[in-house]
């Protein structure tokens, strides 16, 4: 079989950019303990506080915030750990070069899909691992919530993946990088329904949530872990798992063109 | 030269400007560099020689004038071209999490024909260090290393902004030694520097930039009209000596203040034929203060960029 040298070249790269990627995540203890240990300490500390059950359900608090802390583990790996990436392989010289050798540029993105799609699923498997024995999550009961856990995860990292890109633009070093992308973070997380239940926030609070992927992808998993009679305290009264897609999805077109946008391989800021 | 020839070059660029808002960082900037040869860059700090390798490397974007690096214009971007050239920008680059080996490994993944890693790290001087922490490096190390990222892919043309700075002088030569070995195999080099010792030791051409434009190019030996600057023979009188001087070469020109004799010519050789026995014939043994001088390349340099500041202000 004769391999087309273009295509062989790509996939040469990917595979050196994918294996560069999970040995700079897993080395690099800044994204070990931010990104992937932190919704672990925060599921371990504050699912060790938390008690009682959501006012108006039968449904133990506890199980409301694993929920949504999954969603965060998965935004947190995606948004945070990518943003950061990109912040510090732009002021370090890495991404200028890059640019300077013949890597076919979509072997960058490649790289950094594969270290979402493997610290994604990583941080998945601990967060249900530490919720299922410690704290006795069920786990979901059907196929279809099983199918609903995936795509919910699948398209709320993709648009974080594709946010971070984006965001990392208005990171100016590599040193602030950390501290910039967890101001965004700590906010959603308080008013996306994760340490409060979404329907005791104020309104214009939920207003704001709803605009931003977070609030969606907490509700999506909310449906996979907790009982159906739980969806009459959402605000719509109802899982609405096809607004959660159809946001989720225009949140993936709109970071894929602000990323188009934004993104640099030269220029005054990269160095 | 003919048109044909000079689109031939590998670096051919006519009216190169770069316009950064008012400020024209690069003003018009012409040149040819030939293959096989070393080229360096000259010139003081902010004259616009990292603005231009950027443009010619495809990093940075003109604002007009002609420009092809291998026949390409650098603004195509093309993979194909990009595995021709090689790049060691000016800024020292951090590589994280990864040890020097597989950095190297990693770049030379992206090319066709790379050379052989472990040959590469040898050649750069970090054999030692292969397998140490990229973060680790100290500043001269982490540039060589930025090097062999530069020259893994096994360039036909190479270009090195500042590669010796912050490097020790034993580390400075083993730079020169890999200029001279992609040298050696036909390719081509250019070099932007501050060392003028470098210039001479490596580069067979060159230009000086200031303010934007080159003020000066051509061979090392010839910058700046030093061929046609004369030698300058000087002694200080001393008792003895007959008032008068011998017969000195027909371009000779002599100045004297304070006991310094200074004779200018093209012809130092014929001077001291004629100087030496006359000294002998006055029982003069020993000339005093007596030597040859012939302008280096910096006191060349550091007129050029003078009388062109100057010139700049006026």
């Amino acid at each position: 079989m004769v391999l087309n040298p273009a295509r062989s070249i790509l996939w040469r790269a990917a595979v050196s950019r994918s294996s560069v990627e999970l040995k700079s995540f897993f080395r690099n203890r800044q994204s070990l303990v931010f990104t992937l240990l932190l919704p672990i300490v925060l599921l371990v500390v504050l699912g060790s506080i938390f008690s009682g059950t959501v006012p108006g359900t039968h449904t133990d608090f506890k199980q409301m915030f694993i929920a949504g802390i999954i969603a965060c583990g998965v935004m947190s790996v995606s948004f945070n750990g990518l943003a950061i990436s990109v912040a510090i392989e732009r002021d370090t010289g890495m991404i200028r070069r890059l640019a300077s050798s013949p890597m076919p540029k979509s072997a960058y993105f490649v790289g950094k899909v594969v270290r979402v799609a493997v610290t994604g699923t990583l941080e998945t498997v601990l967060l249900l691992a530490v919720a299922v024995l410690a704290f006795g999550l069920p786990l979901p009961s059907t196929a279809a919530r099983w199918e609903t856990l995936v795509w919910v995860l699948l398209l709320g990292g993709v648009a974080c993946t594709l946010l971070a890109v984006a965001f990392s633009s208005v990171i100016p070093n590599a040193r602030s990088a950390s501290a910039i992308v967890t101001l965004p973070f700590l906010v959603l997380q308080f008013i996306s329904g994760v340490f409060f239940p979404y329907s005791q926030l104020p309104a214009w609070m939920q207003t704001v949530a709803a605009l931003f992927p977070l609030k969606w992808m907490t509700q999506g998993l909310r449906s996979v872990f907790l009982p159906n009679d739980f969806a009459h305290v959402e605000p719509a009264g109802v899982w609405e798992l096809d607004r959660v897609a159809l946001v989720l999805a225009a949140w993936c077109l709109a970071g894929l063109a602000l990323s188009f946008l934004t993104f640099r391989w030269r220029g005054p800021n990269v160095r | 030269m003919s048109m044909v020839a000079e689109q031939a070059n590998p670096v051919h660029v006519r009216s190169l400007r770069k316009r950064y808002g008012p400020v024209n960082a690069v003003e018009e900037v012409d040149l040819d560099v030939r293959s096989g040869e070393v080229f360096a860059l000259l010139g003081p700090n902010g004259a616009g020689k990292t603005t231009t390798v950027e443009i010619l490397v495809g990093v940075r974007r003109r604002t007009s004038g002609d420009v092809r690096v291998l026949g390409r214009d650098p603004a195509e971007d093309a993979p194909e071209w990009r595995a021709r050239i090689g790049v060691v920008p000016q800024t020292t680059g951090a590589y994280t999490d990864l040890t020097v080996r597989e950095v190297v490994e990693h770049f030379a993944a992206f090319y066709p024909a790379p050379l052989p890693v472990a040959e590469v790290i040898d050649m750069v001087g970090l054999g030692k260090q292969a397998r140490k922490q990229a973060q680790s490096l100290s500043g001269g190390q982490a540039r060589r290393l930025d090097v062999a990222v530069g020259v893994v892919g096994d360039p036909d043309l190479i270009f090195l902004d500042e590669p010796t700075t912050g490097l020790d002088p034993v580390a400075r030569r083993e730079a020169w030694d890999l200029v001279r070995y992609f040298a050696d195999r036909g390719k081509t080099t250019v070099l932007t520097t501050h060392y003028l010792d470098e210039v001479e030791a490596l580069a067979q051409r060159a230009a000086v930039i200031v303010g934007g434009r080159v003020v000066e190019s051509g061979p090392v030996a010839e910058l700046g009209g030093r061929r046609a600057t004369p030698a300058a023979v000087s002694f200080t009188r001393t008792d003895g000596l007959a008032a008068s001087l011998p017969t000195l070469p027909d371009d000779a020109v002599v100045e004297e203040a304070e006991g310094l004799v200074v004779v200018r010519t093209h012809h130092p050789t014929e001077a001291m034929a004629a100087l030496l026995p006359w000294a002998a014939a006055s029982g003069v043994r020993e000339l005093p203060d007596l030597r040859i001088h012939r302008p280096s390349l910096e006191e060349i340099y550091l007129d050029l960029i003078r009388s062109n500041q100057e010139g700049g202000v006026v």
